[in-house]
């Protein structure tokens, strides 16, 4: 097969995954397919568990070992089925804290450390290093071994190369695959779409080799088993130890790999999907492997002597003329390889960003107080760096270690680097004396082990450990020697790293953790994490908050965008049975926002922000009172009480608005009537005096007598007007208003209400920044009285915009069936305690802001809102006076009705 | 040379009508809508009679009327308070900061002539 139609081959699988992804994602924002999000998608998402390494590398490792590849499926399984109820705490956990990786999960437990974050970060960053060159050196591996173009002979052998080009490829397909948008809870519906495909075309890959062996090669079941007797080694022979350590070892890396902890934990969405999980990715893995000796065997056999045993899935169908297959299995390989390195690499690169880059980055702009703008932009284009980054250190390993030793070896480095998180782990579920500063030490000290005993060495001698080193040990300490630490040389280089990196790991984390005191956070998220069943959480993480919603709005709207934060402040609002847009800041919605600010940017990051904002009111010594002394009945009673409380103080909060609200009411009409008072008798007093003028002169000239008609004529007709607006908010109020609804565009509405306002000071220039195209919508409403509401408060804007360059800015959003038109000004605003009142009748803020009207307009605006099924509303934070007009894009004729019923309330 | 009066009123049909009726009846009229200014004017040159609203878009009428009787040239000036609002809750207040006379709008233009020749003494 030539080299360019197997680039083409790849390209096009590549680009038809991309097909399915963007469907899968699009289907998903739309709500549809809820298939998409089922056990058996999940269950194939694991198996990006199954990598090159498995697809290639098991029978290599079969024909080297023997059975012992098993191990590698054997310890998965084990968790799948033995240690079920471990996974589902896991799942559970993470779901609940939103939590975006497995350094996210650790460092969100030990008091949302940052510390401990890095720390992980750094070691999966260098375990999964080896791990993304292995997927780099068996993809080269493939090709060369596939493309039998003498042509493309020079370019096919340069291996180098080659991986060269799969890793620019890979992180090109990585960036535009995984971080399109930045998502509230790091879920990639596309991506685990597209990886659920690849693992079927693995499985089905291996099985038709497998098949063909099998049935094709040699006669059948029996056939094979006596071929692969007449293979059998000495080094085939099972080794109890071994065989111990190796399942261990990969049953701690399904629960520890990053990849893994990604589309176990945190993709997942349902514990239903675990259950299924528990039987059926078992099921999956006994399939991968089913056929792998059998190949081994035959391989063997036929192949000539030397050949890489690591590449037989591929050799042996091309050996035996099968070109159809052996494209099947290429691309089942490449299947494996590119799902584990866009996994691994999106995993790498969430954490890189959300515990190293963007603290980094926040701590900056704190120390020069600058504004920290749109978050959302920065941690994508982070994200993005960081894949780049992490295949180009998978690229730069290939290079350094020659891409040389067996595929197996490999990996099980990188599985005694992530096995490292594991006392961490566990110790984060069911211990709750655990510590911070025991978990990081413990991760230190077996990093560290780890990184001298198994991962440097891995290089070979003298590569980065000198020859003399690895075998006298440093400064010819021989019982430091890297592959016998303290004289221990009965076990190989892999089970000795293991064992003592594991060992003095574990020691480590529990002799720190009793030793230190841990911070009153790590007290509660220990609480919240261990009994992570039992419903009421005993204490909460903010307390006495001393900050403003207003304040808190602007932080949200960086890191969510604008829509997103209000709409979230919105919802929260209205759960507390509040109007407006701005919640009380009550513990509870601190821990909401800080649950969703979590969700994009880790638990550390967002407690450190809310922390900075909201001061100095985190957890107190008196929250963990309740942590010290809580009994399984205690804990039932207070929850009880605290239920019971929360009711009372619900209701009494509901019954001291109603009670503010009538006394606010009262004293309105107290106002409504002396304002009316004062309204008519002022042009009335102008009218009185002119005519009595007039009655009394006789010697007047006629221009007088005509100047003083024309005022006594100004003024009836103001009069007029102002019994015309009561006249017009009482039928709005009551709902009797007839409303013409017809067609309108609403830009040329907007046109209109501009050309009318701008009659009011006429003299004021304002700059207009409006989108012009956004506008161009078409609508169904009564357009005369939208623009009433809209020359209202492009009027108000006039009067009232106290700066000195006035502008107005007109924006334009559709959302769902509505439509949101903002305009907001550049002038001081409305004050906070004022800004419920202004919708108020005559609730002209101060006398001197008394330009005109009778205060009327914006009561009248709300009235015709709600008639037209929308609403008016003051939007705060966004540095000026603000009015959203929001209304549906086409009004139905019975919205009226609605407005009678509510007045009929 | 007739006495001088000061209008303060930032409604300028009803500043308009007292000017007429208050020159052809002899006085000399001044009229201000902004308070802060008037108050500046009153201080250093009082005339002989303040006719002042109530409801004033800088300043409340009362406010002006409590630092006229709090300054030393204007404790005595006779201040006729003009309201469109009416409440008898404001003419208490108007009298306890010791107005002169408190009228509601609309008046009677011979109204306002008589009480005024009567603050004035003519």
């Amino acid at each position: 097969m030539s080299f360019n139609l197997l680039v083409l081959t790849c390209i096009g699988y590549v680009i038809l995954l991309f097909a399915v992804a963007s469907l899968a994602e699009r289907m998903a924002a739309e709500g549809r397919a809820k298939w998409l999000r089922s056990s058996t998608i999940y269950t194939l998402s694991l198996s990006v568990y199954c990598t090159a390494w498995t697809f290639y590398g098991a029978v290599g490792y079969a024909a080297r070992s023997g059975l012992e590849f098993m191990t590698i499926y054997l310890g998965p399984t084990l968790v799948f089925v033995g240690w079920w109820a471990l996974m589902r705490k896991l799942v559970r956990i993470g779901r609940e804290n939103r939590v975006t990786s497995i350094a996210d999960m650790i460092s969100a437990r030990y008091g949302k450390s940052n510390a401990l974050g890095v720390i992980v970060t750094l070691l999966c960053i260098a375990a999964g290093t080896p791990y993304i060159a292995l997927q780099l050196q068996s993809i080269a591996e493939s090709f060369t071994v596939f493309v039998r173009d003498p042509d493309a002979l020079g370019l096919s052998t340069n291996r180098t190369l080659i991986a060269f080009w799969v890793a620019v490829g890979l992180a090109f397909f990585t960036i535009i695959f995984g971080t399109r948008t930045l998502d509230a809870n790091e879920q990639h519906h596309g991506v685990v779409t597209a990886i659920a495909v690849e693992a079927v075309v693995k499985l089905v890959a291996l099985l038709a080799v497998g098949v063909f062996v099998v049935w094709f090669v040699a006669t059948g079941p029996a056939d094979i088993l006596t071929r692969i007797d007449a293979q059998a080694l000495p080094e085939w022979q099972i080794q109890p130890g071994r065989w111990t350590g190796l399942i261990l070892l990969s049953a701690i890396a399904i629960i520890c790999l990053p990849r893994m902890f990604q589309v176990a934990v945190v993709e997942n969405t349902e514990d239903r999907h675990l259950a299924t999980a528990s039987w059926a990715f078992p099921l999956y893995l006994f399939l991968i492997s089913l056929f792998v000796l059998p190949i081994a065997a035959i391989g063997m056999e036929m192949m000539p002597a030397g050949s890489n045993p690591d590449m037989f899935v591929l050799t042996l169908p091309l050996h035996l003329g099968q070109d159809g297959l052996a494209l099947l299995s290429f691309l089942g390989g490449f299947s494996a390889a590119t799902s584990m390195v866009i996994v691994a690499a999106l995993a790498l690169a969430t954490m890189v960003s959300n515990h190293i880059v963007v603290p980094l980055w926040l701590r900056a702009r704190a120390a020069t107080r600058r504004d920290t703008g749109d978050m959302r932009a920065l941690v994508l284009n982070v994200r993005r760096l960081s894949i780049s980054v992490i295949l180009g250190l998978g690229y730069v390993y290939y290079v350094i270690s020659g891409g040389s030793g067996a595929l197996a070896a490999i990996g099980l480095i990188a599985f005694v680097g992530v096995a490292q998180c594991m006392p961490a782990l566990i110790g984060a579920l069911y211990w709750r004396g655990a510590s911070r500063n025991g978990a990081a030490l413990g991760l230190i000290v077996g990093s560290v082990i780890w990184f001298y005993t198994l991962f440097l060495p891995s290089f070979g001698p003298d590569t980065l450990l000198p020859a003399q080193l690895m075998s006298d040990g440093p400064f010819g300490l021989s019982w430091l020697r890297p592959y016998g630490l303290f004289g221990l040389t009965a076990l190989d280089p892999l089970l000795h790293a293991l064992f003592w990196s594991l060992l003095f790991n574990a020691l480590a984390f529990c002799l720190g953790s009793m030793l230190s005191f841990p911070s009153p956070i790590e007290r509660v998220q220990a609480a919240l994490f261990v009994n992570i069943y039992d419903r009421a959480g005993p204490a909460r993480s903010w307390t006495r908050p001393m900050v403003e919603a207003e304040d808190l709005l602007p932080m949200a709207q960086r890191i969510f965008g604008p829509t997103e934060a209000q709409s979230f402040f919105r919802m929260q609002a209205v759960a507390q049975g509040k109007q407006g847009y701005l919640p009380d800041i009550t513990p509870e919605f601190l821990e909401a926002l800080e649950l969703k600010l979590a969700g994009s940017v880790g638990a550390a990051t967002a407690h450190a922000m809310l922390a900075q904002s909201v001061g100095t009111a985190a957890v107190s010594v008196e929250d963990l009172m309740a942590v010290a002394s809580e009994t399984a009945q205690i804990m039932e009673y207070s929850a009880q009480l605290e239920a019971k409380s929360e009711e009372l103080s619900r209701t009494a909060r509901k019954l001291r608005e109603a009670n503010e609200k009538l006394q606010t009411l009262s004293v309105q009409k107290d106002a409504f009537l002396s304002q009316i008072s004062h309204e008519l008798r002022t042009p009335m007093t102008s009218i009185r005096a002119f005519s009595e003028i007039l009655m009394e002169s006789a010697d007047m000239s006629d221009d007088e007598r005509t100047h003083f008609a024309q005022i006594i004529h100004e003024e009836s007709i103001r009069l007029t007007r102002l019994l015309d607006d009561l006249l017009d908010l009482s039928v709005l109020e009551h709902g009797q208003v007839q409303l013409k609804i017809g067609s309108a565009n609403l830009r040329e509405l907007i046109d209109q209400s501009i050309t009318a306002s701008n009659s009011v000071k006429a003299e004021r220039h304002f700059d207009l920044f409006r989108s012009r195209d956004t506008e161009d919508i078409d609508i169904t409403t009564d357009a005369g009285r939208l623009s009433q509401v809209f020359i209202n408060v492009l009027s108000n804007a006039r009067k009232y915009c106290d700066a000195d360059n006035p502008s107005m800015t007109i924006r334009v959003q559709r959302r769902g069936p509505m439509i949101e038109v903002d305009f907001i000004d550049n002038g001081s605003g409305i004050p906070r305690d004022q800004d419920a009142l202004i919708f108020e009748k005559f609730s002209r803020l101060t006398d001197s802001l008394q330009a005109g009207g009778a205060g009327l307009g914006l009561a009248i605006c709300r009235e015709i809102m709600h008639n037209l099924g929308g609403e008016i509303t003051y939007l705060p934070g966004q540095g000026g006076a603000a009015f959203r007009v929001s209304f549906p894009q086409v009004l139905n004729a019975r919205a009226p009705d609605d407005a009678q019923a509510r007045a009929a309330e | 040379m007739g006495k001088r009066v000061l209008v303060i009123e930032d409604e300028p049909n009803i500043s308009e009508a007292l000017r007429f009726i208050l020159t052809r009846n002899g006085w000399m009229v001044e009229v201000n809508a902004d308070g802060h200014a008037a108050l500046d004017k009153l201080a250093v040159d009082p005339p002989d009679l303040l006719i002042l609203d109530l409801m004033l878009p800088d300043i409340h009428g009362f406010e002006i009327l409590r630092r006229l009787r709090a300054g030393t040239r204007t404790s005595d000036l006779p201040v006729l308070m003009l309201t469109a609002k009416g409440q008898s809750a404001d003419r208490a207040q108007a009298e306890r900061l010791g107005v002169t006379r408190f009228m509601t709008k609309p008046f009677a233009n011979a109204d306002v002539l008589a009480a005024v020749h009567e603050m004035a003494g003519t």
